[in-house]
Protein backbone atom coordinates (compact mmCIF):
# COMPACT_ATOMS: atom_id res chain seq x y z
CA UNK A 1 0.00 0.00 0.00
CA UNK A 2 1.07 3.35 -0.92
CA UNK A 3 1.49 5.66 2.02
CA UNK A 4 0.15 8.67 0.54
CA UNK A 5 2.76 11.94 0.52
CA UNK A 6 5.69 9.89 1.80
CA UNK A 7 5.75 7.17 -0.73
CA UNK A 8 6.38 8.80 -4.61
CA UNK A 9 3.54 7.90 -6.67
CA UNK A 10 4.26 4.41 -9.00
CA UNK A 11 3.90 6.66 -12.28
CA UNK A 12 6.97 8.59 -10.66
CA UNK A 13 8.93 5.36 -9.96
CA UNK A 14 8.05 4.32 -13.92
CA UNK A 15 9.87 7.31 -14.93
CA UNK A 16 13.00 6.56 -12.90
CA UNK A 17 13.25 3.14 -14.23
CA UNK A 18 12.11 4.62 -17.78
CA UNK A 19 15.54 6.83 -17.31
CA UNK A 20 17.69 3.74 -16.02
CA UNK A 21 16.57 1.94 -19.07
CA UNK A 22 17.39 4.94 -21.44
CA UNK A 23 20.42 5.13 -19.92
CA UNK A 24 20.90 1.21 -20.73
CA UNK A 25 19.57 1.80 -24.72
CA UNK A 26 22.28 4.23 -25.19
CA UNK A 27 24.95 2.08 -23.70
CA UNK A 28 24.27 -0.77 -25.54
CA UNK A 29 23.84 0.71 -28.97
CA UNK A 30 26.58 2.80 -28.72
CA UNK A 31 28.30 -0.66 -28.40
CA UNK A 32 26.75 -1.92 -31.49
CA UNK A 33 28.04 1.18 -33.22
CA UNK A 34 31.70 0.87 -32.20
CA UNK A 35 31.49 -2.82 -32.03
CA UNK A 36 33.09 -5.01 -29.05
CA UNK A 37 36.73 -4.56 -29.83
CA UNK A 38 36.61 -0.22 -29.33
CA UNK A 39 34.05 -0.55 -26.62
CA UNK A 40 36.09 -3.05 -24.37
CA UNK A 41 39.46 -0.45 -25.26
CA UNK A 42 38.70 1.31 -21.80
CA UNK A 43 38.01 -1.78 -18.90
CA UNK A 44 35.46 0.62 -17.34
CA UNK A 45 33.14 0.85 -20.32
CA UNK A 46 32.57 -3.06 -20.39
CA UNK A 47 31.23 -3.14 -16.93
CA UNK A 48 28.69 0.07 -17.39
CA UNK A 49 26.03 -1.93 -18.93
CA UNK A 50 26.03 -4.98 -17.20
CA UNK A 51 26.17 -2.60 -13.65
CA UNK A 52 23.46 -0.90 -14.76
CA UNK A 53 21.61 -3.59 -15.45
CA UNK A 54 22.25 -5.20 -11.68
CA UNK A 55 21.67 -1.91 -10.20
CA UNK A 56 18.39 -1.77 -11.64
CA UNK A 57 17.33 -4.89 -10.57
CA UNK A 58 18.84 -4.44 -7.05
CA UNK A 59 16.51 -0.96 -6.90
CA UNK A 60 13.61 -3.01 -7.82
CA UNK A 61 13.40 -4.92 -4.38
CA UNK A 62 12.32 -1.58 -2.46
CA UNK A 63 9.60 -1.40 -5.29
CA UNK A 64 8.72 -5.01 -4.47
CA UNK A 65 8.54 -4.53 -0.49
CA UNK A 66 6.75 -0.86 -0.84
CA UNK A 67 4.61 -0.91 -4.06
CA UNK A 68 2.67 -3.88 -2.54
CA UNK A 69 -0.96 -3.68 -3.61
CA UNK A 70 -1.30 -7.51 -4.18
CA UNK A 71 0.56 -10.69 -3.84
CA UNK A 72 0.62 -10.78 -7.90
CA UNK A 73 2.75 -7.51 -7.92
CA UNK A 74 5.04 -8.73 -5.29
CA UNK A 75 5.85 -11.83 -7.10
CA UNK A 76 6.12 -10.32 -10.47
CA UNK A 77 8.78 -7.22 -9.00
CA UNK A 78 10.18 -9.67 -6.97
CA UNK A 79 10.93 -12.29 -10.25
CA UNK A 80 12.48 -8.74 -12.27
CA UNK A 81 15.00 -8.13 -9.49
CA UNK A 82 16.52 -11.50 -9.60
CA UNK A 83 16.31 -11.64 -13.18
CA UNK A 84 17.77 -8.33 -14.00
CA UNK A 85 20.27 -9.35 -11.58
CA UNK A 86 20.96 -12.53 -12.60
CA UNK A 87 21.89 -10.96 -15.64
CA UNK A 88 23.41 -8.04 -14.74
CA UNK A 89 25.77 -10.28 -12.76
CA UNK A 90 26.18 -13.24 -15.36
CA UNK A 91 27.40 -10.44 -17.99
CA UNK A 92 29.90 -9.01 -15.37
CA UNK A 93 31.31 -12.58 -14.11
CA UNK A 94 31.98 -12.35 -18.37
CA UNK A 95 33.78 -9.21 -18.73
CA UNK A 96 36.11 -9.65 -15.99
CA UNK A 97 36.80 -13.02 -17.43
CA UNK A 98 35.34 -15.00 -14.52
CA UNK A 99 32.84 -16.77 -16.67
CA UNK A 100 33.42 -18.07 -20.46
CA UNK A 101 30.58 -18.85 -22.47
CA UNK A 102 29.06 -16.79 -24.56
CA UNK A 103 25.69 -18.90 -23.49
CA UNK A 104 25.76 -16.77 -20.10
CA UNK A 105 23.43 -14.00 -22.79
CA UNK A 106 20.75 -16.64 -22.46
CA UNK A 107 19.96 -15.05 -19.14
CA UNK A 108 19.18 -12.10 -20.88
CA UNK A 109 16.89 -13.36 -23.04
CA UNK A 110 15.60 -15.07 -19.82
CA UNK A 111 15.05 -11.73 -18.19
CA UNK A 112 13.48 -9.87 -21.35
CA UNK A 113 11.11 -13.09 -20.93
CA UNK A 114 10.57 -12.87 -17.29
CA UNK A 115 9.67 -9.31 -17.15
CA UNK A 116 7.16 -9.39 -19.69
CA UNK A 117 5.78 -12.07 -18.72
CA UNK A 118 5.21 -10.80 -14.86
CA UNK A 119 3.77 -7.96 -16.74
CA UNK A 120 1.51 -9.61 -18.55
CA UNK A 121 0.55 -11.64 -15.48
CA UNK A 122 0.04 -9.01 -13.02
CA UNK A 123 -2.09 -6.62 -15.23
CA UNK A 124 -5.72 -7.72 -14.55
CA UNK A 125 -7.20 -5.62 -16.60
CA UNK A 126 -7.65 -5.59 -20.35
CA UNK A 127 -5.93 -3.60 -23.17
CA UNK A 128 -8.01 -0.50 -22.71
CA UNK A 129 -9.08 -0.38 -19.06
CA UNK A 130 -6.49 2.98 -18.90
CA UNK A 131 -3.36 3.74 -20.07
CA UNK A 132 -1.68 1.76 -17.41
CA UNK A 133 -3.24 -1.19 -18.40
CA UNK A 134 -2.74 -0.73 -21.98
CA UNK A 135 1.30 -0.21 -20.97
CA UNK A 136 1.36 -3.12 -19.56
CA UNK A 137 0.45 -5.29 -22.27
CA UNK A 138 2.21 -3.37 -24.66
CA UNK A 139 5.69 -3.68 -22.17
CA UNK A 140 4.72 -7.17 -21.38
CA UNK A 141 4.10 -8.24 -25.78
CA UNK A 142 7.38 -5.41 -26.41
CA UNK A 143 9.66 -7.52 -23.39
CA UNK A 144 8.49 -11.51 -24.62
CA UNK A 145 9.29 -10.40 -28.51
CA UNK A 146 12.56 -9.09 -27.75
CA UNK A 147 13.94 -11.90 -25.68
CA UNK A 148 14.49 -13.26 -28.99
CA UNK A 149 17.51 -10.78 -29.66
CA UNK A 150 19.27 -11.73 -26.93
CA UNK A 151 18.74 -15.87 -27.73
CA UNK A 152 20.11 -14.41 -31.08
CA UNK A 153 23.41 -13.20 -29.44
CA UNK A 154 23.79 -15.94 -27.60
CA UNK A 155 23.70 -18.30 -31.17
CA UNK A 156 25.24 -15.56 -33.04
CA UNK A 157 27.07 -12.93 -31.09
CA UNK A 158 28.19 -10.58 -33.78
CA UNK A 159 24.84 -10.27 -34.67
CA UNK A 160 24.43 -6.70 -35.63
CA UNK A 161 20.79 -7.02 -36.47
CA UNK A 162 20.16 -8.87 -32.96
CA UNK A 163 22.65 -6.34 -31.08
CA UNK A 164 20.52 -3.54 -32.50
CA UNK A 165 17.29 -5.18 -32.01
CA UNK A 166 18.57 -5.37 -27.96
CA UNK A 167 19.64 -1.99 -28.42
CA UNK A 168 16.12 -0.31 -29.50
CA UNK A 169 14.32 -2.49 -27.17
CA UNK A 170 15.33 -0.39 -24.30
CA UNK A 171 14.15 2.41 -25.92
CA UNK A 172 10.76 1.72 -26.71
CA UNK A 173 10.69 0.34 -23.07
CA UNK A 174 11.65 3.53 -22.02
CA UNK A 175 9.26 5.19 -24.06
CA UNK A 176 6.58 3.08 -23.08
CA UNK A 177 7.35 3.37 -19.51
CA UNK A 178 7.88 7.59 -19.69
CA UNK A 179 3.93 7.58 -21.03
CA UNK A 180 2.87 5.85 -17.86
CA UNK A 181 0.12 7.66 -15.74
CA UNK A 182 -1.30 5.96 -12.68
CA UNK A 183 -4.90 7.55 -14.20
CA UNK A 184 -5.42 8.83 -17.72
CA UNK A 185 -7.36 7.57 -20.43
CA UNK A 186 -5.78 5.63 -23.97
CA UNK A 187 -6.96 6.58 -26.90
CA UNK A 188 -9.97 7.84 -25.88
CA UNK A 189 -10.74 4.39 -23.49
CA UNK A 190 -10.72 5.04 -19.99
CA UNK A 191 -12.77 2.55 -17.72
CA UNK A 192 -15.50 4.33 -15.20
CA UNK A 193 -13.39 1.78 -12.64
CA UNK A 194 -9.91 3.54 -13.09
CA UNK A 195 -10.23 6.37 -10.86
CA UNK A 196 -10.43 9.85 -11.73
CA UNK A 197 -8.52 10.94 -15.04
CA UNK A 198 -5.38 12.75 -15.79
CA UNK A 199 -3.46 14.02 -18.54
CA UNK B 1 57.27 1.51 -60.17
CA UNK B 2 55.76 -1.58 -61.63
CA UNK B 3 51.72 -1.41 -62.72
CA UNK B 4 51.45 -4.34 -60.48
CA UNK B 5 52.73 -2.15 -57.10
CA UNK B 6 50.98 1.19 -58.45
CA UNK B 7 47.66 -0.62 -58.37
CA UNK B 8 48.26 -2.29 -54.75
CA UNK B 9 48.81 0.80 -53.59
CA UNK B 10 46.10 2.35 -55.04
CA UNK B 11 43.75 -0.53 -53.73
CA UNK B 12 45.19 0.10 -50.32
CA UNK B 13 44.37 3.49 -50.18
CA UNK B 14 40.63 3.08 -51.47
CA UNK B 15 40.21 0.68 -48.87
CA UNK B 16 41.84 2.77 -45.94
CA UNK B 17 39.71 5.68 -47.35
CA UNK B 18 36.41 3.64 -47.32
CA UNK B 19 37.50 2.22 -43.24
CA UNK B 20 37.97 5.68 -42.85
CA UNK B 21 34.62 7.19 -43.98
CA UNK B 22 32.86 4.01 -42.28
CA UNK B 23 34.41 5.35 -38.93
CA UNK B 24 34.10 8.97 -39.55
CA UNK B 25 29.90 8.10 -40.23
CA UNK B 26 30.23 6.19 -37.04
CA UNK B 27 31.83 8.98 -35.16
CA UNK B 28 29.18 11.21 -36.35
CA UNK B 29 26.36 9.11 -35.17
CA UNK B 30 28.13 8.55 -31.41
CA UNK B 31 28.80 12.01 -31.47
CA UNK B 32 25.24 12.51 -32.22
CA UNK B 33 23.49 10.21 -30.09
CA UNK B 34 23.76 12.34 -27.33
CA UNK B 35 22.46 15.49 -28.47
CA UNK B 36 19.44 13.99 -30.05
CA UNK B 37 18.14 12.27 -27.07
CA UNK B 38 18.46 15.40 -24.75
CA UNK B 39 16.99 17.39 -27.72
CA UNK B 40 13.67 14.40 -27.84
CA UNK B 41 13.52 15.57 -23.85
CA UNK B 42 13.30 19.51 -24.83
CA UNK B 43 11.02 18.84 -27.30
CA UNK B 44 8.66 16.56 -24.71
CA UNK B 45 9.06 19.17 -22.70
CA UNK B 46 7.49 21.83 -24.95
CA UNK B 47 4.39 19.29 -25.90
CA UNK B 48 3.81 18.84 -22.36
CA UNK B 49 5.12 22.05 -20.16
CA UNK B 50 2.73 20.34 -17.09
CA UNK B 51 5.45 17.37 -16.76
CA UNK B 52 7.99 20.25 -15.47
CA UNK B 53 6.46 20.84 -12.22
CA UNK B 54 9.18 23.24 -12.00
CA UNK B 55 7.83 25.68 -13.84
CA UNK B 56 4.57 26.16 -11.82
CA UNK B 57 6.38 24.86 -8.05
CA UNK B 58 3.73 26.71 -6.07
CA UNK B 59 1.94 23.38 -4.17
CA UNK B 60 3.79 20.47 -5.29
CA UNK B 61 5.25 18.08 -2.94
CA UNK B 62 8.71 16.89 -2.79
CA UNK B 63 8.36 14.12 -5.27
CA UNK B 64 6.15 15.91 -7.48
CA UNK B 65 9.19 18.13 -7.66
CA UNK B 66 11.44 15.85 -8.30
CA UNK B 67 10.27 13.80 -11.05
CA UNK B 68 11.19 16.28 -13.69
CA UNK B 69 11.12 13.39 -16.44
CA UNK B 70 11.76 15.66 -19.77
CA UNK B 71 14.70 16.69 -17.82
CA UNK B 72 15.83 13.22 -16.91
CA UNK B 73 16.27 12.53 -20.61
CA UNK B 74 18.10 15.90 -21.41
CA UNK B 75 20.35 15.15 -18.40
CA UNK B 76 21.22 11.55 -19.82
CA UNK B 77 21.77 12.92 -22.87
CA UNK B 78 24.37 15.34 -22.03
CA UNK B 79 25.98 13.56 -19.58
CA UNK B 80 26.01 10.81 -22.37
CA UNK B 81 27.54 12.83 -24.72
CA UNK B 82 30.20 14.19 -21.70
CA UNK B 83 31.23 10.80 -20.33
CA UNK B 84 31.11 7.90 -23.07
CA UNK B 85 30.61 9.59 -26.29
CA UNK B 86 33.77 11.65 -26.20
CA UNK B 87 36.28 8.84 -24.93
CA UNK B 88 34.19 6.35 -27.59
CA UNK B 89 35.38 8.33 -30.39
CA UNK B 90 38.77 9.37 -29.37
CA UNK B 91 38.98 4.98 -29.03
CA UNK B 92 37.95 4.70 -32.30
CA UNK B 93 40.36 7.28 -33.71
CA UNK B 94 42.90 5.16 -31.99
CA UNK B 95 41.64 2.02 -33.13
CA UNK B 96 41.35 3.31 -36.77
CA UNK B 97 45.13 4.38 -37.33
Amino acid sequence: MIVAGIEPRAEMVHWWFATAILVLGLLFLAETIVGPEVWARRPWRRYLWPATMFLIGLLLWPVMALYTNSMIHMVAHGSWAQVLMLSGGAELGVVRGKLHSRYWRLTSAGALFVSGTAFLVHEQNGWFFARAAFLHHALGWTLIVAAVFPLVQAIRPRSVAAASGFAMTFFVVAVLLYCDRDSAAILGHFSQFAGVPHR
Amino acid sequence: MSADIAHELHGDREKKRAATAATSARVRIVLALGPATAAAGVVWAFVQPWRLTLLDPHGQGFWWLLAEPPLYIVLVGVLFRVLIARALVQDMEDAGR
